[in-house]
């Protein structure tokens, strides 16, 4: 089995970001990039399979500037075998990034797409299900367990009411949740095999694609800012507080 | 044109987060209609029926729906988006699901997790966990967005009479297929319908602590939320997560009991109305967020707080 997983690189999700004074987007100038934890887990998840005799290749591919590389180095630290870098300078939307992951997966034909649900930075919740859609594959979001049988993953999701499990023939899009797994550190020696593993570029212009931004963004903004609370020094004050102040028991 | 919601429901009851998209879709075009897909599912076209402005419910009662499998899903919601400008589902774990889907195959870019309309093509939705806010504007002709429901009110459910349009649409994609549910039982409210939530966070220590928090939810009739931390150390089950990737929450009480107050958690509550923290560490950052903070220690405080409220 070939598994395919594509990954993004990120503001690291440590970092408290801010807007530009001019409001004009979000102030990137010197803050630290790592790849997206919930890629990291698609990671770990394919090395798993491979590791417990379920995958043959692992390759890891990203849409993004040539700094992106050092995300996809990471995977291959991890236990990618190699990595393909679609280059784009522009910033796309999780429509247009779909769009050149079905040129990749259509090249590549893997039997499993692992990815994260989300990135932390736009928060779209999107490209996953986009590329199970163009490809007509089925998905399985929000993953916190995945097994392989058959020619089908079984896959228990995380709902807003508890768990649900669902199968979905192979090729399938599988995107990962916080508990599907506790991503490794890579190690030094992996750190400099992946070096020599293979990294193929590629420019988005070549896949003739209609890539072209939908969306454009007006302003970035900080939310309303909450007031700053008090402290009460007993029970009996915050009892108080709440029924005659805040008013919002009785 | 018009709008459509894709209404979110379990095929007996309407859940509540419909009627706060409802709202949005009202913002953005005057007629509304409200899509109930399931499997005998006529009580929720009746209960959609009823919410004020909708001008119609359109009813398709079939097997393939029944678990709302995206696959399925969003094939029907991609041919019946001909006829609408707008279509807008809740930003649940359901509408997170299916919707990408959907504006895939119209080829639209969808705008997620919309926390207010400015005009019919520009919307504010949170970034970076909330940290930031942007202002977006679509060229799309067709409006694909989920809902951020704690951000608007929700309609009345009560005073409406729109038509019930039954409709036939079989759509089984036949590659994907529902195997099994575990949905927690629980008498109390939903997290994200509740006015009053308590959450316990890694301070509670273990699971059986969280039975502390019963007392008071059971007074003031509150859901019972938690922190990633808890979720993770297994202390209480996923579908209690309040944050940036849990539920996001908005209640007119928010008592967070034992939580430091990590940004994933608190870009899931900070919109409460107000913010009560229960902490025995001073320099926790759930205090810059709270309305009242009491500095102690849980085990003491809890108790004592059901007793005297």
């Amino acid at each position: 089995m070939k598994i395919l997983i594509p990954i993004k690189r990120v503001v690291d999700y440590n970092v408290k970001v801010r807007p530009m004074s001019d409001e004009s987007g979000v102030d990137l100038n010197n803050v630290k990039m790592a790849i997206n934890p919930f890629c990291e887990i698609a990671v770990e998840e394919a090395v798993r399979l491979k590791e417990a005799g379920a995958a043959e290749e692992i390759i890891s591919v990203t849409i993004g500037t040539s700094a992106s590389q050092e995300q996809l180095r990471t995977s291959l630290a991890l236990g990618a075998d190699r990595a393909i870098l679609v280059e784009s300078d522009t910033e796309l939307e999780p429509l247009g990034i779909a769009k050149l992951l079905k040129a990749v997966v259509e090249k590549e034909s893997p039997d499993l797409i692992i990815m994260g649900k989300q990135a932390i930075d736009g928060d779209n919740n999107q490209t996953g299900q986009k590329l199970a859609a163009l490809l007509g594959y089925p998905q399985a979001t929000f993953a916190s367990d995945l097994s392989i049988a058959d020619g089908k993953a079984v896959v228990t999701r995380e709902v807003d009411g508890g768990l649900q499990t669902v199968s979905v023939n192979l090729p399938a899009i599988v995107t990962t949740d916080l508990r599907l797994n506790e991503p490794r550190y890579a190690s030094l020696p992996n750190i400099m095999k992946a070096k020599s593993k293979p990294l193929d570029v590629m420019p988005a212009s070549d896949f003739g694609l209609d890539i072209a931004p939908r969306i454009s963004t007006l302003k970035v903004s900080l939310p309303p800012e909450r007031e700053a609370g008090v402290i009460v020094e007993s029970v009996d004050e915050l009892i108080d507080k709440l029924k005659n102040e805040a008013k919002v028991i009785s | 044109m018009t709008a459509l919601v894709i209404s979110e429901h379990n095929n007996d009851e309407l859940k509540p987060v419909t009627l706060n998209t409802v709202t949005a879709a009202k913002q953005l075009d005057e007629d509304v209609h409200v899509l109930v897909a399931g499997k005998d599912c006529a009580s929720v076209a009746e209960a959609s029926s009823k919410i004020e402005g909708v001008t119609k419910v359109l009813l398709i009662d079939s097997e393939e729906y029944e678990h709302f499998l995206a696959e399925n899903i969003a094939t029907l919601v991609a041919k019946i988006a001909a006829e609408y400008n707008f279509i807008l589902a809740p930003t649940t774990t359901s509408g997170k699901n299916f919707m990408p889907r959907v504006a895939a195959l119209l080829d639209v870019s969808q705008i997620s997790d919309i926390c207010a309309v400015e005009s019919p093509d520009t919307f504010q939705r949170p970034i970076y966990a909330g940290n930031c806010i942007a202002t977006v504007k679509t060229t799309d002709e067709k409006k694909v967005i989920t809902v951020r429901t704690t951000a608007f009110d929700a309609t009345s459910a009560e005073t409406g009479s729109a038509d019930i349009v039954t409709m036939e649409e079989v759509h089984d994609s036949g590659i994907s297929e529902f195997i099994k549910e575990e949905i927690a039982q629980s008498d109390r409210p939903e997290l994200t319908a509740a006015d009053v939530i308590i959450s316990g966070g890694r301070g509670m220590q273990n699971g059986e602590n969280f039975s502390l928090l019963e007392g008071i939810a059971d007074k003031l009739g509150a859901a019972i939320g938690a922190s990633r931390a808890a979720v993770d150390s297994g202390f209480v089950p996923n579908d209690y997560q309040v944050g940036q990737t849990g539920k996001i929450v908005a209640p007119n009480l928010y008592i967070a009991v034992g939580i430091s107050g990590a940004i994933q958690h608190l870009a899931g509550m900070k919109d409460s109305k107000v913010i009560v923290a229960i902490n025995k560490d001073e320099d926790a950052p759930i205090f810059q967020v709270a309305d009242y903070g009491l500095v102690g220690d849980l085990f003491d405080v809890v108790p004592e707080l059901e007793g005297k409220i």
